[in-house]
């Protein structure tokens, strides 16, 4: 039996969906223990309200106005004391932008271990171990930590399918917090309209250089628009321009895991499949029948992305 | 102002990587190892940095005897010294023992301003510049793709996800990760070749930091080594184009259940 905290990331007043695989899972591993809940904003009213029914036996929610944006060092101070005082037996978080900034510096300040990105949980000899793609992917690890068990884990890592409902009950913790950590968001930039988070999606749509244009990504934006899919771009994509760095997926890009990822005109280098190799399926759609992208892809359409990417589109739009 | 550099050496992303006996590492035997990529734009900035404010910029690496050929690329950049981190002391440290030490290394040197990539691209553990942060008691920025400021404050952007780029102001002495598109890194020259053998290198062992890490005291594990399982072969449609696209949905839909 084993007290789990989970930090659920908060966006816009909600609590974001990736806390529903933690909790889920967390009460899969706990045994019985206690699942909690761990909140940080400027304001949380309502925000914990409904976590019972992803599978939180209690929510704890730290409310400062230094908490409103994510400064790194009131975050880590905060969740911190809220850890010092669950004495929870594992800490879990998404392996999102935030939480693996944040879970390393909390295990720190905890003097325990942390290990990011982990792919799967289990019970093991001494307490809830996990796995670790390291290498790119290219090998896999067991990591088992001593004392708090700080893990981030990887997003759309665990299909949870039923969750017993637990009382969720809220409580408000005060923690001491100061009001300057050197760091402050001064600004938060929209680009394009792009809202669906690569590293998070659940469908994702990459093109290639083979796409010729920036414009011609337009094409993959429309298809992805009907299925609620992110684009991604490979390596030679950005390189030659056609698109941002912060699409771009593999090795030296994002890593991503989502359940549907469809390569179109990607012909498969290791330094991308690195980054995509744990989706569920890979759809492959490329011109050249011997592009190594086949080998990996779990259904292939040897044909013009030109012609096909539009068909699919129009069969997307038609489902019910 | 004193800058230092956090700095890895890694294999080559080409690499075919094999594990070791213990299946608690890899086998470094044919392994071609290189600077990690990230790490280059972490130079290229404290290289801007001291140009415009001046000071030194000293390169820090954790590692064995041949971490010092990465050392040496970044002196070739135009880094000017180096401080090593080699010894049986720090071997088998976990992310906060690694820390720890080079968190000690730079107080020992005076580092007024730190760099270090986003993310080491062999364990990808993206840990330690945030917890070397914590442990100085610096703010710790990560992930910059921009850098703008003085010797007092820096602004940077950081791509947060979602299409969002967050603008973060910073007070010195701080942490920055760097994250790619933040600069060019520059090509060592010939003569900065040269040069880069005669600048100086420093080692520390553990006992010379007064710390202990190593295997003994590490909290964390990482073992049981294996390769991912092989995908399941897969399958290629046929028949006319628009027959395959609407048969690849009805799989989508029916067989695999992703839509």
């Amino acid at each position: 039996m084993v007290d789990i905290l989970v930090f659920c990331e908060v966006a816009d007043g909600a609590v974001k969906k990736s806390a529903r695989e933690l909790l889920g899972k967390a009460q899969q591993l706990c045994g019985g223990g206690d699942v909690v809940a761990a909140l940080l904003g400027a304001s949380l009213s309502g925000a914990g309200d409904n976590l019972g029914a992803w599978g939180a036996d209690k929510v704890v929610t730290v409310e400062a106005d230094i908490l409103g944006t994510f400064v790194p060092g009131a975050y880590a101070s905060a969740l911190h004391q809220v850890v010092d005082d669950v004495k929870p037996a594992v800490v879990l978080a998404s392996a999102s932008v935030i939480g693996k900034d944040l879970l390393p510096r909390v295990a720190a300040l905890s003097e325990s271990g942390c290990a990011n990105d982990v792919t799967d949980l289990r019970e093991g000899g001494g307490g809830i171990e996990g796995t670790r793609p390291l290498y790119a992917g290219k090998v896999l690890a067991n990591v088992t930590i001593e004392d708090t068990a700080f893990f981030t884990v990887r997003p759309n890592s665990f299909v949870i399918e039923d969750i017993e409902e637990k009382a969720g009950e809220v409580k408000g913790f005060d923690a001491d917090l100061g009001t300057d950590y050197g760091y402050e968001v001064v600004e938060v930039l929209t680009s394009g309209g792009d809202a669906v988070d690569l590293a998070e999606a659940d469908r994702i749509i990459s093109g290639g250089r083979s796409l010729k244009s920036a414009e011609n990504f337009e094409i993959l934006q429309s298809a992805a628009g009907k299925i609620g899919a992110a684009v991604g771009a490979s390596r030679a994509a950005v390189d030659a321009g056609y698109a941002p760095h912060s699409m771009q997926v593999g090795q030296t890009g994002k890593t991503v895991n989502p359940s549907l990822y469809i390569a179109a005109g990607i012909s498969g280098a290791i330094q991308h499949l690195a980054g995509m190799r744990t989706s569920k399926v890979i759809v492959a759609v490329n011109k050249d029948a011997d592009a190594p992208i086949f080998q990996h892809s779990t259904y292939g359409i040897v044909g013009d992305l030109f012609e096909v990417v539009p068909m699919l589109e129009a069969e997307f739009a038609a489902l019910d | 102002m004193k800058i230092g550099v956090l700095l890895k050496q890694v294999p080559d992303t080409e690499s075919r990587i094999k594990i070791n006996g213990d299946a608690n590492g890899i086998d470094a035997g044919d392994i071609k190892w290189i600077v990690n990529p990230y790490d280059e734009f972490a130079v290229e900035q404290a290289l801007q940095v001291k140009s415009s404010s001046g000071g030194e910029v000293v390169i820090f690496s954790l590692g064995s005897k041949r971490t010092l050929d990465a050392a040496r690329t970044a002196l070739a950049m135009g880094a000017d010294r180096a401080v090593i981190l080699d010894d049986d002391g720090f071997a088998g440290s976990d992310s906060l023992g690694v820390s720890q030490a080079l968190a000690k290394a730079a107080q020992e040197e005076g580092i007024e301003l730190l760099f270090a990539g986003k993310q080491a691209i062999d364990d990808d553990a993206v840990q330690v510049p945030q917890i070397v942060g914590t442990l100085l008691g610096w703010p710790v920025a990560t992930a910059i793709t921009s850098y703008e400021g003085d010797d007092s404050s820096v602004t940077v952007k950081r791509e947060v996800g979602g299409g969002q780029t967050e603008v973060v102001k910073v007070s010195l002495p701080a942490v920055f990760t760097a994250d790619k598109g933040l600069n060019s890194p520059r090509y060592a020259s010939l003569p900065g070749i040269m040069k880069a053998k005669r600048k100086p290198v420093k080692r520390y062992t553990a006992s010379d930091l007064g710390v202990e890490v190593g295997s003994d005291n590490a909290k964390v594990t990482t073992d049981g080594f294996h390769m991912p399982p092989p995908r399941p072969a897969g399958r290629i449609l046929d028949g006319e184009l628009g027959d395959q696209v609407k048969e690849l949905v009805k799989l989508l839909r029916q067989e695999a259940k992703v839509l």
